[in-house]
């Protein structure tokens, strides 16, 4: 069966209901062929019960009634499409409320970025935001999509002039690889099939830069990181003196033989065996699970960091980062946090608020004292035991982590360790 | 030295359930696996085996049984927990019949009445992790659950509550009588789960393969006769060559009309098919537009 070396994108959508987000996701989806007739069935039922003559799109993606009832929005919807290549997992994010905290957590986990804006407005103080935001959260591939080009007669000079402007801005934030395509949702230009509307563009459409964008790549040089999640000791006969640390490559590659140090405590040890999900492997890249055997009788628990001898985590009890604020509850200077990063939780202290990113003006950091709910600021950080940490920039998933309520439980913020972070190298 | 290792879909989302069922282990007191004996239940358990192997599977697996359960099925669900050793404990929906506490529905269906004993069981054993396979491609009502979903003490599912989930940080925190359903298919499509059985060689029970069948039409669907109650007088029986593809409580799951024999059949019939797994075979969605939302809101899932 040839379908099953398809390969996985994740990619996330932003923009407002106004700029047409819903009719796009909801266009991708049918297009692609991914609507079930049932499922089709029910919009229509539904679009005629609001007195529409034709399915609303829009409606595919409609939110839960306990959503719409309570006026809240949960954060994502996750859709699932596939072509003949590859699999896509969308990351749907709603646009009107709560839009920074939802974005955040609907790009955290997205290879690709498609951002809407509609072709009579242009570039809006809210794509500037949008952008700033996914340049914060080091996203590399980003795409603009020109929507209701039918709405300015699909003027070419309409959209050389927003795709002008956007790529100035994609540049001042070192946005990598930036697209810009003109579409229509409503009629679905460009969006899975090509514009007949608009001969004078040649680029891709939505569906083949999605199919086309190169995935995740696994990057040989980059540095180890492995967080044990698990000791595996069965404590039988068989595998009397059998112990594995389980755990899923964070990032780099591990191969038998490779020397690595436990983190923090800065042990070195050598890779004997790594036991995959079906049976030995010689090596193990970024994302996947595997089990570690080590040649030292090492005392190894859950909350370790494994990392390449040569390339280890800076060790430290005092971090600078970027957060971005998910929860009702403020965040001060002076607040007793738990600090999950990796595998491992430990009691942390917000020592200072350095300041917020005001995304209007792209001034970077105006002071602050506290931060609320949708809030993208700058703190400092004490850690109650010294951590192995890497700068997100470099390593995003060593690189991040939640703070965490210590009384009722719940997520605070998402945390990015930033660059300017002053650490003592641990060796 | 160049890498050779390339991950399909496949080999990360198997990665990625891996990784969730360890973390539910490594920072819960109690876990407990849901298994009925249903496809997703049988690749959830083949994934346990795998991400302790070759230590045992460190949590026990659950089952309600509504006692309208095809017995092909439940005769493989024992097979399964003896071959994987799991231990297996079983709460009976008749017991709350005959006690009292539950009172059988005049459809017949009782997939609505699971939801007492679930939560009965979850609290007289302490559980407070219990992983389910349920699918976000499965429903609406699924598409926004979050792989760690909190649940109060009543079982339910409140959305103010739940956590946004980045990276891959899972936060299970919860306070004393709560618990956390863990859904490591979360990402997992049907077309996903046949692949995976065909590649890693999965038994599964018979009745997901074409058979000859007495069924009998209801609301558009082939339902199988039984103890249940059905058919009713005007309801003919008739033989059919049908196969599942959910399985669950005999009053409500659907047969669809198939030829497809094995695995890869099965595959492209599901490539070809036009409608929704849930919407081809299960009526107890299909009861109001909100169905599941409803149900997982009572602390169904």
């Amino acid at each position: 069966m040839s379908t099953s070396t398809r390969e996985l994108l994740r990619f996330t959508t932003v923009g407002s209901v106004d700029d047409g987000k819903s009719t796009l996701v909801g266009r991708i989806l049918y297009d692609t062929k991914s609507i079930l007739v049932d499922t089709m069935a029910s919009v229509e039922s539904a679009s005629k019960a609001r007195g529409l003559t034709q399915a609303d799109l829009a409606l595919l993606t409609d939110g839960l009634r306990s959503e719409r009832e309570q006026g809240i929005t949960i954060d994502v919807a996750y859709r699932y499409f596939s072509t003949k290549n590859r699999s896509f997992i969308l990351n749907d994010t709603p646009g009107h409320v709560q839009y920074t905290r939802n974005m955040v957590t609907g790009a955290s986990n997205a290879d690709v970025a498609v951002i809407l804006v509609d072709a009579r407005q242009g570039i809006l103080e809210q794509t500037r935001r949008h952008l700033t935001i996914l340049s914060l959260l080091g996203m590399k591939h980003v795409v603009l999509a020109v929507n209701k080009m039918d709405l300015v007669e699909f003027s070419a000079e309409r959209y050389a002039e927003i795709a002008d402007a956007a790529a100035v801005l994609a540049t001042a934030l070192a946005i990598k690889y930036f697209t810009v395509i003109p579409v229509c949702a409503l009629i679905g230009d460009n969006v899975v099939f090509g514009s007949e509307s608009m001969p004078w563009y040649q680029g891709p459409t939505i569906l083949e830069y999605l199919e086309s964008v190169p995935v995740s790549t696994i990057d040989e040089t980059e540095p180890f990181r492995f967080p044990v999640q698990y000791v595996i000791r069965p404590r039988d006969d068989k595998y009397h003196d059998y112990r594995a640390y389980a755990g899923k490559v964070s990032h780099g590659v591990v191969r038998v033989g490779d020397e690595v140090i436990v983190q923090p405590d800065g042990r070195k040890s050598t890779v004997v065996a790594i036991d995959g999900l079906s049976g030995p492997l010689q090596e193990a890249v970024t994302s996947q699970s595997v089990a570690l055997r080590l040649n030292d009788d090492l005392d190894i628990s859950r909350g370790a960091l494994i990392s390449g001898f040569h390339t280890p985590a800076t060790v430290s009890d005092l971090l600078i980062a970027n957060v971005s604020i998910l929860s009702d509850h403020s965040l001060n200077a002076g607040d007793r946090v738990y600090f999950q990063h990796g595998t491992k939780v430990v009691l942390a202290i917000v020592e200072s608020v350095i300041g917020k990113y005001d995304l209007n003006s792209l001034n970077p950091i105006v002071f602050n004292e506290e931060l609320r709910l949708n809030d993208l600021g700058v703190v400092k950080i004490r850690l109650s035991q010294e951590l192995p940490l890497d700068r997100y920039a470099e390593l995003p998933r060593t690189g991040s982590f939640l703070l965490v309520n210590q009384f009722n439980g719940a997520t605070i913020a998402a945390g990015m360790i930033t660059a300017d972070i002053e650490l003592e190298p641990s060796i | 030295m160049s890498i050779s290792t390339k991950l399909t879909q496949l080999d990360l989302l198997e990665s990625e359930a891996v990784h969730i069922i360890r973390e539910t282990a490594g920072t819960f007191e109690r876990s407990v696996l849901l298994f009925s004996g249903g496809k997703d239940s049988i690749v959830m358990l083949h994934l346990a085996a795998k991400a302790f192997a070759p230590a045992r599977i460190p949590f026990v697996a659950l089952h309600v049984d509504t006692g309208h359960n095809f017995p092909e099925v439940l005769e493989f669900r024992d097979k399964c927990v003896e071959k994987y050793g799991i231990e297996l404990k079983v709460a009976f929906v008749q017991d709350y019949i005959d006690a009292g506490k539950l009172e059988e529905r005049d459809d017949g269906t009782r997939n609505p009445l699971q939801t007492l004993p679930l939560l009965d069981a979850i609290n007289t054993n302490k559980f407070d992790a219990v992983f389910g396979g349920g699918r976000r491609d499965e429903e609406k009502a699924r598409a926004k659950e979050r792989i760690f979903s909190l649940r109060n003490e009543f079982g339910q599912w409140d959305p103010k509550r739940q956590r946004p989930e980045l990276w891959d940080l899972y936060n299970g925190r919860h306070k004393p009588g709560e618990h956390v359903r863990v859904f490591p298919l979360s990402n997992w499509t049907e077309f996903d789960i046949w692949q995976y059985i065909a590649r890693e060689g999965i038994e599964l029970p018979s009745i997901y393969f074409a058979h000859d069948r007495e069924v009998f039409q209801r609301s558009g669907m082939w339902l199988a006769p039984g103890g249940w109650g059905g058919p009713k007088e005007s309801e003919k029986v008739v033989s059919v060559k049908v196969r599942y593809r959910t399985v669950g409580d005999m009053s409500c799951t659907g047969a669809v009309e198939s030829c497809a024999s094995t695995l890869d059949e099965i595959i492209d019939e599901i490539l070809a098919s036009t409608v929704s797994e849930r919407g081809a075979t299960r009526a107890d969605d299909k009861l109001s537009e909100a169905a599941m939302e409803d149900r997982k809101r009572e602390g169904y899932f």
